[in-house]
């Protein structure tokens, strides 16, 4: 835009510069017309008919006149009937004989410079009959020139004055309006990845239209964000409840059968139902803290009896899986505005990682402790580990691990975990254990 | 071998043509004071004698270059220019119209320096035409001849003198003759356009059978020896110089009005060297030059603050007006008028 309204100032310039020039030759030449055509009729006027001839005197004012304007060089030449009686005689004639008594004016080469030339006509009476005479006086236009540059350069002087007052303003005017649209990207851009809120603050007037439609955008975004989620909870929801009562036909059906080979099958169809239902619960989950994110209810919660809370809740299931669970208590209370029920998801999804993903007879150690401003919950285990795969990979939406084919997974559990520590200003971090196994530290705001 | 000396004969001829051209008053030539390197030719209306310290001076500061000073007349100065195109590299003449007919009609070539930048605007003309020296037009009077009559201070002053003593006066005066010198034209002219006085004068002066002359120095010469009392439009550098102070022949710059005339030089537009004759211009228009050619040759420097004081000073101002005068016809008819004024049967 900048450069825009620079180019505009130099064509302004530019015209500015010629216009002047051409007003400026023209007013010049009018003027120093108006000088040599007097000169020219002072001349004509002096001229006496007589009984011999025309007598010719040139007025010392004539040409004295002339020098007035500048140096310029003189010429003249005076015929008397056609024939040239004075001055210089090689002085080009008019193309078209004056008409009246008002000279007229043209201009031509001569000796070397374009000169100016003033003519009138006059009749004489010499011995009673009219004679004409025709006057010319020429004049170079030196002055001319020199006049019309000087104002002209002068005018370039002007516009580029003007050019550079221009082009200060418009950097200055750029700034100035391209400032709040600055304003509003950083801010836009600042938001998290599923903060789609309208834009409240005040803007220009003249960005309200942008406001607007990406008010409307982020609307329309937002709530065909919220349909697809509903969508998978409603799937999900659909997917688990046929699953629940297919597990109890199935437990059912184990407790009536004998044979060991249906047992067997019954017994793997309950485990593959099981990661199904989890899936699908974890679908549920991932679906809650998109929706969660968007339209959050922060309370303020004490962070210590909520973990505690939830590693209880995992206590019969690691049971089932020979899996000792371990807490270590903080020494101090902390507290964090945060929404519940995204907290307790990730944390929830991040003990199940490690007890899913542990050897029989592991440890999987549970721990929370403040480190500055930060709260500090850590899950380590010693299960398989990463095994050389890239943590942020494995934070990708359905992406899971290459040494996980026997353990079933939706997938979507670190995501879920690092989304909510985005929704929250933390972060999360999963790395592999010294001596075996994972670490998962997740790091979330304290309020003070 | 024939064929050469016949070549010889004609470069003489040729040469002998070119000598004769123009009619050369005087010629002197001063040779390089060192190995010489190149020549400076003046063609001018000023005596040697004027020029002769200005020349040794420059050539002291221009040791290898030879000068040749030719003088001829007004009138020969301009043809030798404009009708020959004889090669000077300097043209010197107290002639304003004729010079400045030159540099009108392209003759002349241009030159800038800081020296001719220095001259007030109406001293120059085109970066062509330089005025060196401003000398007034003065009435110079024998005070013995005019005893018990009061010194005229105007041109009507004079008049009344002259129509109430015409038997005192009869011809006892003298000026300039027009029709052969040029200054005495300019003069004329300038006197004829600055008041019509000058016709009542001439007509006076004329009854008085005046003594026509072509040069300030023969007037001067006339009232040293009592061949005239008083001698109009002379020029008052040369009287200054010529004349002792103190002395019987008085100068009186009239007080109606008084031209001064100024001395140009401008650089012929088929110049062998201009350079050269650039070179001696600065040196003319630099302080030394001016101060030399004051005390020397009494020739006053350009100087506008004594034109300002002066009142009565009017200067012949160089402008396209002085073209005017040189127009044939128009010089056909004011001499025609002033003969007829002047010389009655």
């Amino acid at each position: 835009m900048v450069i825009q309204l620079l180019l505009v100032a130099a064509i302004l310039s530019a015209l500015l510069y010629l216009s002047v020039r051409s007003v400026a030759f023209s007013a010049v030449e009018t003027t120093q017309d108006r000088i040599l055509g007097a000169a020219t009729l002072a001349i004509a006027e002096e001229l006496r008919g007589g009984a011999e001839g025309v007598s010719v005197d040139i007025p010392y004012a004539a040409f004295s006149m002339l020098g007035a304007i500048g140096e310029d060089r003189v010429f003249y030449r005076i015929l008397i009937a056609g024939e040239t009686v004075t001055g210089y005689d090689d002085l080009p004639l008019p193309e078209n004989p004056p008409e009246g008594l008002d000279p007229t004016f043209y201009s031509v080469a001569y000796q070397g410079e374009k000169v100016r030339v003033s003519a009138a006509y006059r009749s004489v009476l010499v011995a009673r009959k009219p004679t004409e005479v025709l006057v010319l006086v020429a004049q170079t236009r030196s002055v001319q020139a020199e006049i019309v540059a000087r104002l002209a350069n002068q005018a370039a002087a002007l516009g580029l004055g003007f050019f550079a007052v221009a082009a200060l303003l418009s950097i200055a005017t750029g700034r100035s309006v391209l400032q709040p649209v600055q304003r509003l990207a950083e801010a836009v851009g600042r938001r998290g990845p599923n903060d789609l809120r309208p834009v409240a603050r005040p803007v220009p007037e003249e960005l309200g239209p942008l406001v607007a439609a990406l008010n409307g955008f982020m609307m329309r975004l937002s709530g065909a964000l919220s349909r697809t989620e509903t969508f998978i909870a409603e799937a999900a929801h659909h997917i688990r409840t046929p699953l629940t009562s297919l597990r109890m036909q199935a437990e059912i059906a184990l407790r009536q059968t004998e044979d060991e080979e249906v047992r067997k099958t019954l017994r793997a169809m309950i485990r593959s139902v099981d990661d199904s239902a989890r899936s699908a619960g974890q679908l549920l989950d991932h679906a809650a803290v998109i929706y969660r994110t968007d339209q959050r209810s922060e309370e303020t919660i004490d962070l210590w009896p909520l973990v505690e809370g939830l590693v209880d809740s995992f206590r019969p299931l690691a049971e089932m899986r020979d899996v000792e669970l371990h807490t270590i208590a903080p020494p101090e209370g902390m507290t964090l505005v945060a929404d519940r029920v995204l907290l307790e998801s990730a944390i929830r999804n991040l003990v199940d990682n490690a007890i899913k993903y542990s050897f029989a007879d592991g440890l999987v150690e549970v721990g929370l402790h403040r480190e500055g401003q930060m709260a500090h919950i850590w899950v380590h285990d010693r299960g398989r580990g990463l095994s050389g795969v890239r943590a942020s990979e494995l934070m990708v939406r359905f992406q899971r691990g290459s040494n996980v084919e026997d353990v079933i997974g939706s997938g979507l559990g670190l995501t879920i975990v690092r989304e909510v520590a985005a929704a929250a200003g933390g972060n999360f971090k999963l790395g592999e254990r010294e001596g075996g196994g994972t670490c998962a530290d997740l790091y979330l705001p304290l309020s003070d | 071998m024939r064929g050469f000396v016949f070549a010889i004969v004609g470069l003489i001829a040729l040469a002998a043509s070119q000598a004769a051209g123009f009619e050369v008053e005087e010629e002197r030539d001063f040779p390089s004071l060192a190995d010489e390197s190149a020549v400076l030719s003046i063609l001018s209306t000023t005596d040697s004698t004027v020029f002769t310290p200005l020349i040794l001076a420059y050539q002291q500061a221009n040791p290898t270059v030879r000068v040749t000073y030719t003088v001829a007349s007004t009138t020969e100065v301009y043809s030798a220019l404009h009708e020959e195109k004889a090669a000077f590299d300097l043209a010197v003449s107290s002639a304003m119209d004729l010079q400045m007919k030159l540099a009108n009609d392209g003759d002349a070539l241009s030159h800038q320096s800081a020296m001719t930048s220095a001259l007030p605007a109406w001293a120059r003309w085109r970066d062509q035409l330089f005025g060196f020296s401003q000398e007034p037009v003065v009435l110079l009077v024998s005070q013995k001849a005019l005893a018990g009559l009061n010194l005229p201070e105007t041109r009507a002053d004079l008049i009344a003198l002259m129509r109430e003593n015409p038997d005192r006066f009869r011809g006892r005066i003298g000026t300039y003759d027009p029709t052969r010198s040029g200054a005495g034209y300019l003069f004329a002219t300038q006197d004829a356009r600055q008041s019509d006085t000058f016709w009542r004068l001439s007509e006076v002066m004329g009854n008085l059978d005046t003594k026509l002359y072509t040069g300030t120095s023969d007037m001067i010469a006339g009232l040293l020896v009592g061949d005239i009392d008083m001698a109009y439009n002379a020029l008052g550098s040369y009287a200054a110089a010529s004349l002792a102070p103190g002395g019987d022949v008085q100068i009186i710059e009239l007080q109606d009005f008084t031209h001064v005339l100024l001395r140009t030089a401008l650089i012929p537009a088929q110049a062998r060297d201009p350079d050269l004759g650039g070179g001696f211009l600065d040196f003319l228009l630099s302080n030394a030059g001016q101060t030399l050619l004051e005390q020397t040759a009494g020739l006053p420097r350009i100087n506008e603050a004594a034109l300002a004081a002066g009142s009565h000073l009017r200067p012949i101002r160089i402008d396209p007006g002085l073209l005017v005068f040189v127009d044939p016809l128009n010089r056909q008819r004011f001499l025609r008028e002033w003969t007829a004024a002047v010389i009655q049967p």
